[in-house]
């Protein structure tokens, strides 16, 4: 045969092409070995979380990228995530022995201030850390398949999901803000101390916190690639396209939604969890509108159709987040919005598609410059 | 298991009623009061061409969406080999083996003219089934082939976004080839072709009935002729008149409302 064997080309579906070793490579370089060697502990730290933030960044990728289903609300699934790891956190910190002082040893502070004298029923399960490392994983993604469910049966979408996601984590906040008795209200959980016995304080812990945190944003990063090479992924795209099409393909157009939805409600509470270990403390402020929308405009920077581009956007955007607001506090919401509507005009594929336009064909004719340069191959879809 | 589907008659069910493909039986839509499909009966026999002509607003394309799940009927029954359709979910009808193209091309034009086909074959269509499908020599020689009869071998790599407007009708009647409906419903199959394009059509639709029944929604009467065993026409929501090209042509009804203008 003359000309090449178009199979021998599509059969070529590797997990990843060397472009995106290269770029899994670049950051695996910087979280394990860059930063680690330039920053300081307290920076270090500082970058641990902002890199669970872009475990959310990582899903609205999955979810808002290829699926098209942008969710004002990930902040819930952040917060489920963060505030279940509190929960065992908080009951190791308030032993009776630490709580003595209380009218009631042996629960948490804020309860005994709130006139509680037993612990309440759905905490109990808490003083188990294997429960609850399930229930970080479990509870959002149960959460997220019945909200999945109840709206994308019904065929809601588009702006509609996105508000009714946005009303989600404005009632998750007041819900959790007004049960303070139950939930440390508008502090929050606060004063964490150990895991299993193991102080999780000192700069060491922080430290060794910040390895496992890169380790599973890999993981995560790892897995994301599965579904998006796989033939689920291109049913996202094909969706986010022609829904009714896919819908009189045979599939059944909601059930996809739910599980790109769950999975990023999974991402996103493996992100809160690993913020609470960290941070050392989890308050409604991580839950409402405001930080789910900053959420979406880490993965809008980062180029919404990258997993790699997620990550860089939120740790650029929360640098410049640290920069500008300790030198211009009052203007940095300004700046966030601004650099908002920038991107959605002139970079509607964020970094990763700035990337793809001028960096890679450079980067590919330097590198088979003897060759005609092949055929563009156009962002979307990678 | 439907009942309906076990080879022998359903009790009370006339012998007759097992020969149809397709039996649409007083078939009614209301949008609103607005009836725009009004008690309209008309049968499929297997391997049968079937063209719906009609003036604009006749419920043509209502007729087809009621059929594959789009629209629920207000009354009335479809029944496709004895199933009836109206309380299945639109995927479910697709594995049915009923298969259906829009008027405008409806392809995914982010993807590859190859993964349009392939999101198409009918395997792995739940999420843990899409999860872990693999792209066999099965899958590829079935796409292959597909793309042969759709004129698209020479495009597989390319993305959908970037074919001329006839090619695009041809991969999604290749998208529902792939599918192998048993009942192949298409809207509009040659509207915006060119002359060339129109005669290649009229050759790929008469390959691909082989063993299965098509429902044709068509305004081009040449086509229409060319490819036809028998017509319905609908107006204002009612069939009009039924039966061959040449009958329903000479149906004075029929010249009244459509053919006369």
């Amino acid at each position: 045969m003359t000309r090449p064997n178009p199979a021998q080309t599509v059969n070529d579906n590797p997990f990843m092409k060397p472009m995106e070793w290269v770029s899994l490579a670049l950051l695996a370089a910087v979280i394990f070995v860059v930063l680690p060697m330039l920053l300081d502990a307290f920076r270090l730290n500082l970058v641990g979380k902002y890199l669970t933030y872009s475990f959310v960044a990582l899903g609205l990728v999955i979810c808002w990228g290829f699926g098209g289903i942008l969710s004002l609300g990930q902040g819930v699934f952040f917060g489920l995530g963060g505030y279940l790891m509190a929960m065992y956190l908080k009951l190791e910190a308030s032993s009776v022995e630490n709580t003595k002082i209380q009218s009631t040893p042996g629960i948490p502070d804020f309860m005994d201030w709130n006139q509680i004298t037993a612990l309440p029923w759905f905490w109990k399960p808490f003083t188990s850390l294997p429960f609850t490392l399930i229930a970080v994983i479990v509870v959002p993604a149960l959460f997220a398949f019945v909200i999945g469910t109840a709206m994308f049966r019904r065929r809601v979408g588009g702006t509609y999901f996105a508000i009714i996601t946005q009303a989600i984590a404005a009632i998750l906040t007041i819900l959790i803000v007004g049960q303070q008795g139950y939930t440390g209200g508008i502090n929050g959980i606060t004063d964490l101390r150990t895991l299993n016995g193991w102080d999780i304080r000192t700069d060491q812990a922080h430290n060794i916190l910040y390895f496992v945190n890169g380790a599973l944003l890999v993981a995560c990063i790892l897995f994301a690639q599965y579904v998006k090479r796989s033939k689920l992924g291109r049913i996202l795209v094909a969706m986010r396209d022609k829904e009714d099409r896919v819908r009189f393909s045979g599939y059944s157009v909601a059930g996809f939604k739910t599980f790109a939805f769950c999975l990023a409600a999974v991402f996103a509470a493996i992100g809160g969890a690993m913020f609470t270990l960290q941070v050392g403390f989890m308050s409604p402020s991580f839950v409402g509108i405001v930080p789910s929308i900053e959420m979406v405009i880490y993965a809008a920077v980062g180029g919404r159709l990258s997993l790699f581009g997620a990550v860089w956007g939120t740790l650029l955007v929360n640098w410049a987040k640290t920069t500008f607001s300790e030198s211009f506090p009052e203007l940095w919401l300004f700046g966030l919005g601004g650099l908002f509507i920038l991107v959605v005009l002139a970079f509607p594929n964020g970094l990763a598609g700035i990337y793809r336009t001028y960096v890679e064909p450079r980067l590919t004719r330097r590198a088979k410059a003897p060759e005609p340069a092949p055929a563009a191959l156009p962002h979307a879809a990678e | 298991m439907n009942a309906a589907l076990l080879p022998s008659h359903p009790i009370g069910a006339a012998p007759a009623e097992q020969e149809f493909l397709l039996a649409v039986e007083a078939l009614t839509v209301s949008f609103d009061g607005f009836k725009a499909v009004n008690d309209v009966s008309f049968y499929v026999d297997p391997n049968e061409i079937r063209v719906i002509i009609g003036p604009n607003g006749a419920g043509k394309t209502t007729v087809l969406d009621l059929i594959c799940g789009r629209t629920k009927a207000s009354s009335g029954s479809i029944k496709y080999k004895g199933q009836e359709l109206t309380k299945l979910s639109e995927s479910g009808i697709v594995q049915a083996g009923v298969g259906r193209k829009f008027q405008t091309p409806s392809i995914y034009d982010d993807l590859t003219v190859f993964e349009n086909l392939e999101i198409s074959y009918p395997r792995g269509r739940s999420v843990f089934g899409a999860l872990t499908f693999k792209r066999d020599a099965q899958v590829r020689d079935r796409i292959e082939e597909v793309a042969h009869m759709i004129f698209l071998k020479d495009q597989l790599l390319e993305r959908a976004e970037f074919l001329s407007h006839g090619q695009k009708q041809w991969l999604e009647i290749g998208m529902l080839l792939i599918q192998d409906p048993e009942l192949l419903m298409l809207d509009e199959p040659v509207a915006g072709m060119s002359v060339g394009e129109r005669i290649k059509t009229a050759e790929l639709l008469n390959q691909i009935i082989v063993g299965r029944s098509v429902l044709v929604i068509e305004h081009d009467m040449k086509f229409v002729e060319d490819i036809a065993h028998r017509v319905t026409v609908l107006h204002q929501g009612r069939v009009l008149s039924e039966g061959s090209m040449e009958r329903v042509k000479n149906d004075p009804k029929v010249i009244e409302v459509y053919l006369g203008h």
